[in-house]
């Protein structure tokens, strides 16, 4: 217990953020003069204290003296009308206070030991006359209740003594054993282990859900009664962590009706991939596929290249900061994981939240208790959290997108990717290729253990209780993370330091381990060497413990001298927690006692197998019936200001696309800045290639024709890379499913249109999967301002990730129109398929023909577009996808800060023509004298519809004028709805 | 193309420090080798800085820009590192921070360092806007100095929190009169940015993006021209592709960036 606590406060003299901060507080309906910000490091020490003197040299090392003051022990003064204070949790990472702790360990050439630490909080000085209620949204604005602490105090009870010195260590007590568990039991008390967790024989509650069903729990029980004995609480949580779905993957790999005996995994995404590869023969890209933490690709004959993309949504629902933080260095992990270890070069980031200007009355509890966050709240902590985890670990973060849709807002969709590249070979070996063998050490390295995410975001009884650590979201570290992937990727892996590698991600080491045990045959672990947090932990929960920033790697005996010391120069504390074996066994020892001994065969293949049962969705929707008007200029600037369509540019300023210095197109192009759809960075330096990057989605087709929805999402990410000229035969996939209730037939019928156009899109343009992942129930269960039962599934969410190899990054081509007198052409066919599209969307209308595709006739337009931009003739190229052509005419338009005039064919309704999304087409500026050539190529397949030029965008149909709008407020029209982030 | 220099530079890297690798390419492109230290390495004496004729303290987010961008990074050197860092800027070398480089340079006052006590005078504060900015800016050189030789303009990227240049109105006085202001933000057409956003990406003061030390050893330098050391690196460069395709000229490889670099080498090879 600390004795000696001390309180330093530091306060800009003059904060250059305050108008910034205190304007967008305002604007979020605060009646605030002023918001000032206080940055307090709490000192607590047991064995010394500090004189005052010492303190003020601490204070000195924590500030800056040109800018900042600091005050020790005494409240800062300011002119203010209430303080609050929002600091962590106990057991919440605090980076800030473990920098601090390090600053003064330095300085002082001590140690920090147990029950010592130093804690950051903020402290919010309020100027204004807000009522009780403000300043209780104001509180819950500033402070996220699961994982901050927040004290208000009003002026006159600062006065004098300011705020309380808080010092939330964790206090766990008695020291935890493993128990046994009966499973001897009627099905419905089986059950409810399966649903609410193992009774605790101390506390006397659930631990929470394990996630097994009863023929799962059949099959444990069954297993253990053939070895004559009771599973351990390790073994049972453990296998449950293997056995997820989230692990698993088990709607995938189960049998589904009678025409996907062996899964839809298998039969969709897997056998698309291996067709793919068999028929381009030698030509074939793929390197790795599904096997690793990510798939890979050649890149070229030393190179090749990783991706991987994740979801994070259940964690960024809750805390959408620490959700998506975790989500993008958790991704990053999977790239550090590859093979022997990817250095990450590009992140990847998408987000699917609610409208930010609607704050829908949804509870988690009755009586309005436990409100889900608004959708603002997420969106903006979300983007928050991936600019911390992307920018702190050096990683450029080009490529994303953001969707909106009001069936996000009680679960967000929280996609993070992260491209990754290593050479192929060194000293002969092959990087890809890993092999823990039997007598290898298993080292953990990177963070401590503590109960972070036990048993994922669900709301565990303990997190009332005021001493206890924060379980159900965690906050990531990237500088301790960052110090590891340095030392692994720069030093470790090419020192050959050790045989196999993968990160901890879900299931923590129960996962990791058990999972690198199958390289070698077995493994033998003693958690009792495991760091800890804090201590209290019982064995069971620092197996399963989700702590972040957690590598496993298989070390050589005769190496492990060598490692260690590297690990200790860079620090980065690594740990030799066992042994890998041959036994065919996954042996877990605590205090001297065996708590968990399982086959790997079981562990990992006994599982009970499913067949699922799906029932058609017969959805009949008429088509839209409204007149058309006889100007779009409304319609124009309408749709330019939908979310799904304006700029989102706060969000590519604030994520670093420029460091490791590959950027080539980046996430904003031309003068105008307007958001590209595909990026392309250079990842080698020196190659003349690069990393092409596209992504495609379209939730809002998928209740209309999940099949199609499917093959649009294929060809958007396919057409974005064409575009910037990718050819397409260097071009990767990546699949993510997001679903709701996938226990319904309904719903199992829509996954498994989607899985089938997923075959059918891949195989046709051969373009493998090489990586994906699924998460199957994105369901909100809660209740409305009235206490009704209330149900929020995200509409069936598919997105594609592509990934292509660039030649010669020297003839790509951006989006933006370039100069007058340049000829505009749409290339491809424009069909009356308004389905699902933005349009509609904007009329509130709900129905019609989803875009189809003709895949072999896209095949050859897009090859012949690669032809068109090597041979250089292609000024400007972008694909037209949500909103239509008119979207993407008015974008390339935007983005050049140049006029168009032009005129569309007869034979459609205008709006129907301007804003049908159907697929495969793109929008191309040619200069006049690459006309011929130009035309030579496509044909008929490319229709001119006018030129670039002047100041104002012209749209006619013969002689009808349709729109006539100065660029500039288009331009305005497109940032406005996000302006003020 | 490399050119055969016998000093080396020596990059710090650790802790966050993410900019090193192509730091080193940087320099290697213009003619020095160089190698990528930890700073344990140099604490520890496994590395010396005396061998060294180049220090660069490259970009990154060192500590996470906790307690302040660059300070933790900075405690770290002064605790552990500092009689050498005052031989070596007693010595014929060259010290160069970038970005989160410069904010350790101002934390350690080695910029700009009008004395050899090295108090802090200058400060890199949190961007106007409150968070990170990452963009392509317009630099023009403010003094003729080893660092800005020959440069007509950089174009290149920052891409920080903090870096909005702060100091008392004498310091800046002095800097200016000193002719100790490298580098300024400025617009398209070269003319000064007058604080306005977004060519001046941060708030800074007199539109300062790089100062030197006063006796023009040590540059701190916001943006990062490493980053943009290609044509193809440059934000505008489909439009300029264009433009000279049209004009019949062919492509430029490198970017306006690496006559910083080859300034930087040149010195050393008088």
């Amino acid at each position: 217990m600390a004795s000696y606590v001390h309180r330093i406060e530091v306060q800009y003299s003059r904060d250059p953020r305050l108008p910034t901060r205190t304007e967008r507080f305002r604007s979020l309906g605060f009646p605030l003069r002023e918001l000032h910000l206080v940055d307090v490091y709490t000192i607590a020490t047991a064995r010394r204290d500090f004189s005052p003197e010492e303190l003020s040299q601490i204070g000195a090392q924590l500030s800056n003296p040109v800018v900042q003051r600091y005050s020790v022990d005494r409240p800062t003064e300011a002119g203010f009308d209430c303080a609050i204070e929002v600091g962590f949790l106990p057991g919440v990472t605090d980076n800030a206070g473990t920098t601090a702790k390090q600053t003064i360990e330095d300085y002082f050439g001590f140690r920090f030991g147990e029950g010592e630490a130093v804690f950051s909080s903020q402290l919010y000085l309020v100027c204004g006359d807000l009522t009780p209620e403000s300043l209780e949204r104001l509180t819950a604005a500033l402070a996220n209740p699961l994982v901050n602490r927040v004290h208000v105090r009003s002026r006159e009870e600062y006065a004098g003594k300011g705020m309380d010195a808080v010092t939330p260590f964790v206090h766990l007590h008695d020291l935890q054993a493993a128990g046994t568990v009966d499973l001897d039991l009627p099905d419905a008390e089986l059950a409810r282990i399966g649903k609410e967790g193992i009774l605790d024989p101390g506390t006397g509650e659930r631990r929470g859900p394990l996630a097994l069903d009863l023929a799962q729990l059949h099959a444990i029980r069954d297993y253990f009664r053939k070895l004559g004995r009771k599973p351990t609480d390790v073994e049972l949580e453990s296998l449950a962590q293997t056995w997820s779905e989230h692990c698993k993957h088990t709607i995938f790999a189960s049998a589904m009706d009678d025409d996907v005996p062996r899964g839809l995994y298998k039969t969709c995404i897997q056998a698309a991939t291996n067709t793919v590869r068999k028929e381009k023969g030698d030509d074939d890209i793929c390197v790795s596929v599904f096997t690793d933490n990510s798939g890979a690709i050649v890149f070229d004959d030393e190179h090749l290249v990783t991706c991987k993309v994740e979801t994070h949504n259940s964690p960024s629902a809750l805390d959408p900061f620490g959700g998506a933080l975790t989500g993008i260095v958790g991704v990053n992990r999977d790239t550090i994981g590859f093979g022997l270890g990817a250095k990450p070069c590009i992140n990847i980031y998408g987000y699917c939240v609610g409208d930010p200007d609607t704050e829908p009355a949804l509870f988690r509890g009755k009586n309005r208790e436990n409100p889900i966050l608004p959708p603002r709240r997420i969106f903006e902590g979300v983007v928050r959290g991936v600019d911390v985890g992307g920018n702190c670990s050096g990683i450029p973060t080009p490529q994303g997108w953001c969707c909106f849709h009001d069936r996000y807002v009680g679960k967000p969709l929280v996609f993070a990717g992260t491209v990754g590249v290593m050479p192929r070979t060194r000293n002969g070996k092959p990087l890809h290729e890993k092999q823990a063998l039997p007598g290898d050490l298993i080292v953990m390295v990177g963070g401590r253990v503590g109960k972070d995410g036990i048993h994922g975001a669900t709301f565990s009884s303990e997190a009332l209780d005021p001493a206890s650590p924060v379980t159900a979201v965690q906050i990531g570290d990237p500088i301790t993370q960052k110090k590891f992937s340095d030392v692994i990727v720069k030093e470790a892996r090419d020192l050959d330091l050790y045989r196999s590698i993968t990160d901890n991600g879900a299931g923590g080491l129960s996962c990791s381990v058990a999972e690198m045990a199958k390289e070698s045959g077995g493994c033998h672990v003693l958690l009792d060497r495991v760091p800890l947090k804090y201590p209290g932990m019982a064995p069971w929960e620092i197996w399963i413990s989700e702590s972040q920033e957690r590598m496993t790697l298989a070390v050589p005996e005769e190496k492990i001298e060598a490692f260690m010391n590297l690990m200790k120069r860079r620090e980065v504390e690594a740990t030799v927690i066992g042994e890998f074996t041959d036994t065919g066994r996954c042996v877990v020892e605590y205090g001297g006692e065996t708590v968990m001994d399982v086959g790997l065969d079981f562990l990992h293949d006994g599982l009970p197998k499913k067949h699922l049962r799906t029932k058609p969705v017969e959805a009949t929707y008429p088509e839209p019936d409204v007149p058309c008007p006889d100007r779009l200029d409304d319609l124009l600037l309408a749709m330019l200001k939908r979310k799904n369509i304006c700029s989102k540019e706060f969000i590519s300023t604030r994520y670093d696309h420029t460091v490791q210095g590959g950027h080539v197109l980046g996430p904003v192009q031309g003068a105008g800045r307007v958001q590209a759809p595909a990026t392309l960075t250079k990842v080698v330096p020196g190659s003349m290639k690069g990393v092409g990057l596209s992504q495609g989605l379209f939730p809002s087709y998928s209740e209309l024709d999940p099949y199609r929805m499917a093959l649009a999402a294929i060809d958007a990410a396919i057409r974005g890379l064409v575009a910037i000229g990718v050819p397409l035969d260097t071009i990767a996939l990546l699949d993510n499913f997001c679903w709701c209730s996938s226990d319904e037939p309904a719903r199992l019928w829509q996954l498994k249109r989607a899985a089938f156009g997923c075959y059918d899109g891949a195989v046709e343009f051969a373009t493998p999967y090489i990586s994906g992942k699924d998460s199957m129930f994105n369901d909100f269960s809660g209740f409305d301002a009235d206490s009704n039962p209330v149900k929020v599934s995200v509409p069936p969410t598919l997105l594609i990730t592509s990934i292509g190899v660039h030649p010669d990054v020297t003839t790509a081509v951006s989006m933006d129109a370039k100069f007058d007198g340049d000829l505009v052409y749409v290339v491809g066919e424009t069909g009356e398929e308004l389905g699902g599209s933005e349009y509609l969307a904007h009329l509130g209308i709900e129905g019609g023909a989803v875009p189809s595709l003709d895949i072999e006739t896209a095949k050859v337009r897009y090859e012949k577009m690669t032809d068109a931009i090597t041979k250089g003739i292609v000024a400007s190229a972008f694909p037209a996808t949500h909103g239509g052509l008119l979207a993407a005419l008015a974008k390339v338009a935007i983005a050049g800060r140049a006029g168009m005039d032009l005129t569309i064919p007869g034979g459609m309704r205008p709006d129907t023509y301007l804003f049908s999304e159907s697929l495969g087409r793109f929008v191309v500026t040619v200069a006049p004298g690459d006309r011929k050539a130009f035309e030579e190529i496509f044909g008929g397949d490319a229709h001119l519809l006018g030129s670039v030029g002047g100041e104002t965008f012209r749209v006619s149909a013969g002689e009808r004028t349709l729109i006539e709008q100065p660029i500039k407020a288009m331009e305005t029209a497109y940032k406005a709805p996000f302006g003020g982030y | 193309m490399a050119r055969a220099y016998n000093a080396r530079a020596l990059i710090m890297s650790g802790y966050g420090i993410n900019s090193e690798m192509e730091t080193a390419e940087a320099l290697m492109r213009a003619g020095m080798a160089s190698d990528i230290v930890h700073i344990n390495d140099l604490i520890a004496g496994e590395k010396t800085l005396s061998d060294y004729r180049l220090m660069v303290f490259p970009g990154g987010f060192s500590y996470g820009d906790d307690t302040g961008a660059g300070n933790a990074y900075a405690n770290r050197v002064r605790n552990n590192l500092w009689s050498d860092v005052k031989e070596f800027l007693a010595g014929d070398n060259l010290v160069l921070g970038i970005c989160n480089g410069f904010q350790i340079l101002a934390n350690l006052g080695l910029v700009p360092a009008f004395d050899r006590d090295y108090p802090r005078e200058i400060a890199l504060m949190p961007n106007r806007k409150g968070v990170l900015e990452c963009r392509f800016v317009t630099l023009k050189p403010a003094a003729d100095n080893l660092w800005t030789k020959g440069i007509s303009h950089l174009y290149c990227p920052v891409s920080h929190g903090e870096g909005n240049f702060s100091c008392s109105e004498e310091t800046l006085k002095r800097i200016e009169r000193e002719n100790m202001v490298a580098f300024r933000y400025c617009r398209d057409d070269l003319s000064p940015a007058g604080g306005e956003y977004p060519y001046n990406p941060n708030g800074a003061l007199a539109d300062i993006a790089g100062v030197t030390s006063a006796d023009g050893k040590v540059l701190g330098l916001m943006p990062h021209p490493e980053r943009a050391m290609e044509f193809v690196n440059l934000y505008d460069w489909p439009i300029q592709k264009e433009r000279l395709k049209r004009e019949g000229k062919p492509l430029p490889t490198e970017s306006m960036n690496m006559r910083f670099f080859r300034n930087v080498v040149d010195y050393f090879g008088r």
